[in-house]
């Protein structure tokens, strides 16, 4: 139980670095980057919570794998949004970014 | 259980996906189809697709419990393809012109797949994937206008506040089985015990996941810039079906999976409800473009809407569906005025709109029937549907929060009258001129009016929505 605990206490610190890093950094890949830091922290989280709590069933295991296959497709979109973007602003800063106001 | 039944059941989603396929199959077999037979032949479908959901009742529930069915589901689904229905409709000028006309159809289609399987998910796996279905090939849409610099920043703020948000809703999802053991709405349920903080702790990361989605403030930032970027068919889209969308399932999973905790978060919803009526007002006002304008509005709309979910009586959610139907035909007619003024002129700010009555006159009456109804003014449908939402409100004795709402709605009157005032009153040395506008758009535009002039004094369509069992 113990060792949950542990895992528990890397996994809520992953997220929350993970938000931490969406909210100051500017670049739009690293916020990428820091939106799939929470993704992990998730699957860790489905992973513990199956492995130790409930291992008769395998509920936790087939979402984390969903999990990976979709965050693989949406960083594909975002990644040709924000080469898109780059072709139009020559940046991908967000502070730079900034037609649309208030 | 038979393959027929399981499409008898599956029907919405099996024929969208045919319509996928078929527009695939298309643009990789003949280059050169001309534009307005595909065109009429989504549209076509769009219609058989409304067309079949009235055949027979289907209900039951497949792959485990994963998938279900029932006439309050149907009644959803059909909601939100009348919505999309329209707004193809709506933009069928714009998609003539368009390059990839083709494309945003596979999208478009994909991400009403996505909400329909969203919709009738019994499962939160299921609920996922349709809620990622329904909103990655959607950031892509927003960019849909390749030429537009704005286009492409609503859609890189969108897809990246997004991501943010599914994030949140997922750890919530995370700890949720962590503390039930089960990802099926009724497992949970049955598991969720008050007692346990961490529940309560998901279901807070849950809420704030949902309302990204439904665009409620405080989370609402993405939902602005996004709305004046994308091309005005995506626009109204968001506005309408991915907000409806997201509106039904998370009333079911509250009712359904956090009922007993009714109490815990009906606070939180007041307060989110009371913040998003007033923020959206105050910068409704101050927009000078109408696209961006109409974002604040819809904002203020959905608080206005949640006034209804958090009563959990019946009649608040039948006050929601009726809310929900008129918003849709309101905004949609809204949106299609400001498509065709832009589609001909290029003019997308309140000041263009100044003397519009002079040279368009049937156009500036649409506008201010669709205006009048999204502000509440008696005759239309609008005045009905917040009339009901009110009184459901009133009668779970959410005084506070009524007195909250009916300050904004004579705030909202401010705003919306602003553009009325600058069609038929206000002077303008040179109005935009008189243009011809296309005869899908007037169709969709005469069918709103119709629709919003005689829905409220239809009785049985509450009462049939009354009849409902909303799973409470």
């Amino acid at each position: 139980m113990s060792e949950m605990k542990f895992i528990l206490l890397i996994s809520f610190a992953l997220f929350f670095i993970g938000v931490y890093g969406f909210l100051t950094r500017r670049n739009m890949i690293t916020m990428l980057m820091a939106v799939e830091l929470m993704l992990n922290a998730v699957n860790i989280n489905f992973i513990v919570f199956n492995k130790f709590l409930y291992a008769e069933k395998m509920d936790g295991l087939f979402f984390t794998i969903f999990i990976i296959t979709i965050a693989a497709a949406e960083a594909a979109v975002a990644i040709a949004i924000i080469i898109n973007l780059y072709r139009k602003f020559n940046s991908i800063n967000e502070n730079e970014i900034d037609t649309l106001k208030w | 259980m038979s393959l027929l039944n399981y499409i008898s059941m599956m029907r919405f989603e099996a024929l969208a996906l045919g319509v996928v396929i078929m527009l695939l199959l298309v643009k990789v077999f003949s280059e050169k189809m001309n534009a307005s037979v595909v065109l009429g032949f989504v549209n076509l479908s769009l219609v058989a697709l409304l067309g079949i959901s009235f055949v027979g009742h289907p209900h039951g529930t497949a792959f485990g419990g994963m998938f279900r069915i029932d006439s309050t589901l149907m009644l959803e689904k059909q909601i939100i393809t009348l919505a999309l229905l329209l707004i193809s409709l709506q933009a069928n000028s714009w998609l003539k012109k368009h390059s990839s006309y083709l494309e945003f159809y596979v999208l478009i289609l994909s991400v009403i797949i996505g909400m329909y399987f969203m919709i009738s998910s019994g499962n939160f796996l299921m609920f996922y994937l349709g809620l990622e279905m329904a909103t990655i090939p959607l950031a892509s849409l927003a960019a849909f206008d390749f030429d537009r610099i704005k286009s492409a920043e609503g859609a890189g703020k969108m897809i990246l506040s997004s991501a943010f948000s599914s994030a949140i809703l997922l750890f919530g999802l995370s700890i949720l089985y962590g503390t039930t053991g089960s990802l099926d709405f009724n497992r949970v349920a049955e598991n969720f015990s008050l007692t346990s903080h961490l529940e309560l702790l998901a279901l807070a990361f849950l809420l704030a996941g949902f309302a990204f989605k439904i665009s409620v403030v405080p989370f609402h930032l993405w939902t602005a810039d996004t709305y004046e970027g994308s091309p005005i068919a995506v626009t109204s889209f968001l506005s309408v079906v991915s907000k409806g969308a997201a509106l039904f399932i998370f009333m079911t999973a509250l009712y359904q999976v956090f009922g007993a905790a009714h109490e815990k978060w009906m606070n939180a919803l007041v307060l989110l409800s009371a913040l998003t009526m007033t923020i959206g007002n105050l910068f409704a006002m101050r927009q000078s473009n109408i696209k961006r304008f109409l974002a604040f509005s819809s904002i203020s709309q959905a608080g206005y809407l949640l006034i209804g979910v958090i009563t959990g009586s019946s009649l608040g959610m039948a006050s929601v569906f009726y809310f929900m139907i008129i918003y849709i035909f309101s905004n949609i007619g809204a949106f299609t005025v400001v498509s065709v003024v832009s589609e001909n002129t290029g003019k997308e700010n309140i000041d263009d709109y100044k003397g519009l009555y002079k040279t368009n006159p049937m156009l500036s009456l649409a506008l201010m029937v669709f205006l009048f109804s999204l502000a509440g003014i008696p005759p239309t449908a609008g005045f009905f549907g917040k009339l009901f939402l009110m009184t459901s409100g009133a009668s779970a004795g959410l005084i506070a929060l009524l007195i909250i709402a009916s300050l904004n709605m004579v705030i909202s009157l401010y705003y919306y009258l602003r553009i009325v005032k600058a069609m038929f009153v206000d002077k303008n040395e040179s109005p935009l001129e008189d243009f011809a506008k296309d005869n899908y758009s007037k169709f969709v535009l005469i069918f709103c009016v119709i629709v919003i002039l005689t829905l409220g004094f239809c009785n049985y369509i509450f009462g049939y929505l009354q009849s409902l069992s909303f799973g409470l």
